[in-house]
């Protein structure tokens, strides 16, 4: 279908374009920007004015909850949040029930996730079997099948060894390893970031060292074996001060930051708020502004959702037993321009965390709206203010502590493929 | 903000003529076994004074009563209750309940109340300074120093000054809640 | 954010933490227990206060003892009692903990009191109800206010002035929240010494920042002091990765005759219960002249009739 996007703000970072321009998609594709192509009938066209045309959102973190635990959401209702957010490509981890560590589980998620027909997913494998940390998986069959990379999750590996193993195997076929720092012994039984919030509210701490000794760890094996790594959820000041230096270094890493973890702190707990229980833990504000600041310097490359649907049930729950996880799909673009705004950078910095340099990290070519590129785009409203309500959220999780809260940006139109997968 | 306001047409009587009144039928006909309790704040006043008028010889007893009064629910516990006092013992005595104004009787049911608490008394003689009329319960003074014509819902208050004489007035936080209203 | 403790006017709705509390609030529930105290002389020692109404006495992790200071003062207060230990027993077929809840608000309860391993459970419970009021009998780590309060009101009766007072709160302070409600209450009553005295281990991180000055050293951190605070060092934290022994324990922080000699003259020595002898407390000292450890008990059945009543006092009105 040819489509015509008229009058709006195209900011693609990428391409280093921030200005008003028409844009013509025909076969899935981005056909010309600025001046229609010669004989370019339009079937359809959007007009943009007011509006900011970006590219569609690349999310490095968004569980689906398929397969094992579709009571708390389904691939469908995720995928409809997904777009909603004006998400068009994201990264699944392996932490399905069962985990994905077989090429027929992926392939199955692949293959339910096209049939849906709206967001792009790419999973990551599971580096040991069922996430134990004993026995590697059969990561070349598990990219055949579809995954873009290994992860334990967040079941950190405990085993060094095993950690060294799986680092130098994947790197045999040049696979990327995703990683979160963790220590599981210092973070064993903790809650809540160790510090003064933990000590008044009585919540066992997990320090921020159990995030740098990891990476210390991580760092001096990927020193050791070249792999690249890519590392997943960063939450303290010092974490980002070694990646920063790491990255001096010339070390083959990447990092991101989830969405909610750029915004708030340990002191957003409250009187024992559960939507604010996750890994890692919101830490003090202080580490939550290195990370913005390492966000807004690239020691961060990209800011992802993290999505992480909860049923009601499991948060209505005294705070050490809720479960953990923050619904994000369908607040990532806001909480991007959000940060950008309150950074005082401009729009293009917030679109390029969710976008281009997620899409680098996964080696795709996407997150970029140049002639020929794939037309996946999200136009939104950068002025409009939403309201986050439970009934706004199509995620089937509400789990997040901005819910009553207004936040920048009203997703518009998304586009996959130049298709339109959503509209509001 | 000390003048009674207009609106009460009698003038309130004098506090001391009042005790002078009480002492005067209380001295004959009471016992110097007899146990006294007053109520506070105005009944442990005014009940020290005859105390040590009449010599009695078991020690002043105070009743708080705030544990005991049927408006909890809707007032909740008024802050900083005294502890209530009763020291001698209540089983088979007779008792002077004091109070300085008698109103609804409800102050004096719930004192009773707690009294009873602290054992069986033989009998309870009510003693107040002055009666208001207004009764709710039927509970009437067996020694009363006069009565005082005030509207209904006026607040009358026993004070004592520093050498410990009394005088009856009216709240001024009533007056200035009326005022608002 | 509003003070989920408080209604409307600013009086106490539950008692879930001292934190955050008026100092008025405080000082109004110390003397209305001063009154309860002088009803223990008396022939009847009920008051009919709560009479007709229901406390149900809810604890999801076993104590005698704690759960039958409540019940007497609910008692003495004329309410109902229904005891109920949920130790997990109709959590494991499936109900949670709210579920448990709406269950025994739909039986007409008036007043939970609350005891729970995990930390901030009353404040979900309190969030979840509209008409009843939740007393924290110790949630986890994070708070024990009526123990605070007792504690407090144990000093004051001995002490009287706080603003002058040095208090030592000894042992493991990371797991206690005797420990944490005692703090809190202490300092917004005015003390102007209060210290966290203990190994490392059991000192919790930035413990600083809640108004307490930290002693490693168990000489220095009593010295002087007007009250001695011992906290009971649980079995399970005696060997392992916090301490290598009880014996070691005691040797460097048991409340010895010797070691209580550091402190002022007249300091009293208080404990919460129940007493690991020879561990934390020597008995010379639990059962010697500067122990009030046995008049904390007394004193808690009135502080905690006060909490009662002042909570059924306000509730009707904050409702209206």
């Amino acid at each position: 279908m040819n489509i015509t996007i008229k009058n709006g703000r195209l900011v693609d970072p990428r391409n280093h374009v921030d200005a008003t321009t028409d844009i013509f998609i025909a076969a899935g594709r981005i056909a010309a920007l600025g001046k229609a192509p010669a004989g370019f009938r339009p079937e359809h066209s959007i007009d943009a004015k007011g509006l900011v045309v970006c590219p569609g959102l690349v999310d490095l973190s968004a569980r689906l909850r398929e397969p094992g635990f579709e009571y708390k959401a389904t691939l469908e209702s995720e995928m409809h949040a997904a777009v909603a957010g004006g998400v068009t490509s994201l990264v699944c981890p392996p932490d399905t029930d069962p985990p994905l560590d077989e090429p027929g589980l992926v392939e199955m998620l692949k293959r339910r996730a096209e049939s849906l027909n709206l967001a792009h997913v790419y999973p990551l494998g599971a580096l040991t079997a069922g996430l134990k940390g004993t026995h590697l998986t059969e990561m070349a069959e598990l990219v055949d099948s579809g995954c873009v990379a290994f992860s334990q999750a967040d079941t950190p590996l405990i085993d060094t060894q095993m950690l060294w193993r799986a680092m130098q195997y994947a790197t045999t076929y040049s696979y990327q390893v995703w990683l979160r720092p963790q220590d599981s012994f210092l973070a064993r039984d903790g809650i809540a970031h160790d510090g003064e919030v933990a000590t008044r509210l009585g919540l066992s701490g997990i320090p921020a060292f159990a995030e740098t000794i990891a990476l210390a760890t991580i760092l001096t094996l990927v020193r050791e074996t070249g792999t690249r790594v890519h590392l997943c959820r960063l939450s303290s000041a010092a974490g980002v001060d070694m990646v920063r230096r790491a990255k001096a270094e010339g070390l083959p890493v990447s990092c991101d930051v989830s969405a909610h973890h750029a915004h708030l702190a340990d002191t957003d707990i409250g009187y024992f708020d559960s939507h604010c229980h996750v890994v890692p833990p919101f830490r003090s504000q202080r580490d939550r502004d290195a990370l913005r600041q390492g966000l807004a310097d690239g020691t961060i490359d990209a800011m992802c959702s993290d999505h992480a649907p909860v049923d009601e049930d499991a948060k209505q729950l005294p705070f050490g037993e809720s479960e953990v996880g923050v619904t994000g799909l369908e607040l990532l673009l806001a909480l991007a321009i959000k940060w950008a705004d309150e950074m005082k950078l401009p729009l293009s910095a917030a679109i390029q965390c969710v976008s281009a340099r997620p899409a680098a990290i996964l080696g795709l070519d996407a997150g970029h709206l140049a002639v020929g590129a794939a037309a996946d785009l999200c136009v939104f409203d950068a002025k409009a203010h939403v309201r986050i309500t439970a009934a706004h959220l199509r995620s089937q999780g509400k789990n997040t502590p901005y819910i009553g809260y207004e936040l920048p940006g009203r997703v518009r139109h998304t586009l996959v493929g130049g298709r339109v997968v959503f509209e509001a | 903000m000390n003048t009674p306001l207009p609106e009460y047409p009698d003038a309130l009587p004098e506090a001391e003529a009042l005790f002078e009144e009480l002492l005067r039928q209380l001295k004959p006909r009471v016992s110097h076994a007899a146990g006294m309790v007053g109520i506070v704040t105005g009944g442990a006043w005014l009940a020290e004074r005859l105390h040590a008028a009449l010599g009695l010889r078991a020690p002043l007893g105070v009743l708080d009563a705030s544990f005991y009064r049927d408006d909890f629910v809707e007032k909740g516990i008024k802050p900083h209750t005294s502890p209530s006092q009763v020291p001698f013992e209540v089983q088979g005595r007779e008792i002077l309940l004091v109070d300085d104004i008698l109103y609804t009787g409800r102050t004096v049911r719930a004192a009773m109340n707690e009294l009873f608490d602290y054992g069986r008394p033989a009998r309870i003689d009510l003693v107040v300074l002055a009666d208001r009329g207004g009764r709710e319960l039927p509970i009437e003074p067996v020694y009363c120093g006069g009565k005082v014509n005030v509207p209904k819902g006026a607040i009358l208050m026993l004070e004592r000054d520093p050498s410990n004489a009394f005088s009856l007035r009216f709240s001024a936080a009533r007056r200035e809640r009326k005022a608002q209203a | 954010m509003n003070n989920p403790q408080l209604n409307d006017r600013g009086g106490l709705r539950h008692l879930l933490t001292i934190e955050g509390l008026p100092r008025e609030i405080l000082v109004n529930i110390l003397d209305t227990a001063r009154s309860f105290v002088s009803l223990s002389g008396r022939e009847v020692k009920k008051v009919p206060l709560l009479r007709g109404k229901s406390v149900f006495n809810l604890f999801f992790e076993p104590s005698t003892r704690t759960r039958t200071t409540f019940e007497i003062a609910a008692k003495r207060l004329s309410a109902d009692v229904i005891n109920l230990n949920v130790q997990s027993s109709s959590q494991t077929k499936g109900e949670t903990l709210l579920d448990t809840i709406d269950n025994l608000a739909a039986m007409h309860a008036d007043m939970f009191v609350v005891r729970h391993s995990q930390s901030g459970a009353p404040h979900l419970i309190a969030r979840h109800l509209t008409r009843q009021n939740v007393v924290n009998a110790g949630d986890g780590r994070h708070a024990h206010p009526t123990q605070g309060l007792l504690d407090a009101y144990t000093i004051r009766h001995h002490k009287k002035d706080f603003s002058k007072l040095s208090v030592a709160i000894v042992g493991d302070v990371l797991h206690s929240r005797v420990a944490r409600s005692l703090i809190h209450v202490l300092n917004i009553l005015g003390t102007p010494d209060v210290r966290a005295v203990g190994p490392r281990t059991l000192l919790p991180t930035e413990i600083e920042r809640l108004g307490v000055r930290v002693y490693t050293d168990m000489a220095a951190g009593i010295r002087d002091c007007d009250v001695v605070v011992t906290l009971r060092l649980q079995n399970e934290r005696m060997q392992g990765p916090l301490l290598p022994s009880p014996q070691e324990y005691f040797k460097s922080y048991g409340l010895t005759p010797e070691r209580l000699a550091l402190a002022k003259k007249d300091a009293i020595v208080m404990h919460p219960g129940p007493l690991n002898r020879g561990v934390e407390i020597d008995s010379a000292v639990a059962d010697g002249p500067q122990s009030v450890i046995l008049q904390q008990v007394t004193f808690g059945i009135a502080v905690r009739m006060a909490v009662m009543a002042i909570l059924a006092g306000q509730g009707k009105a904050g409702a209206a």
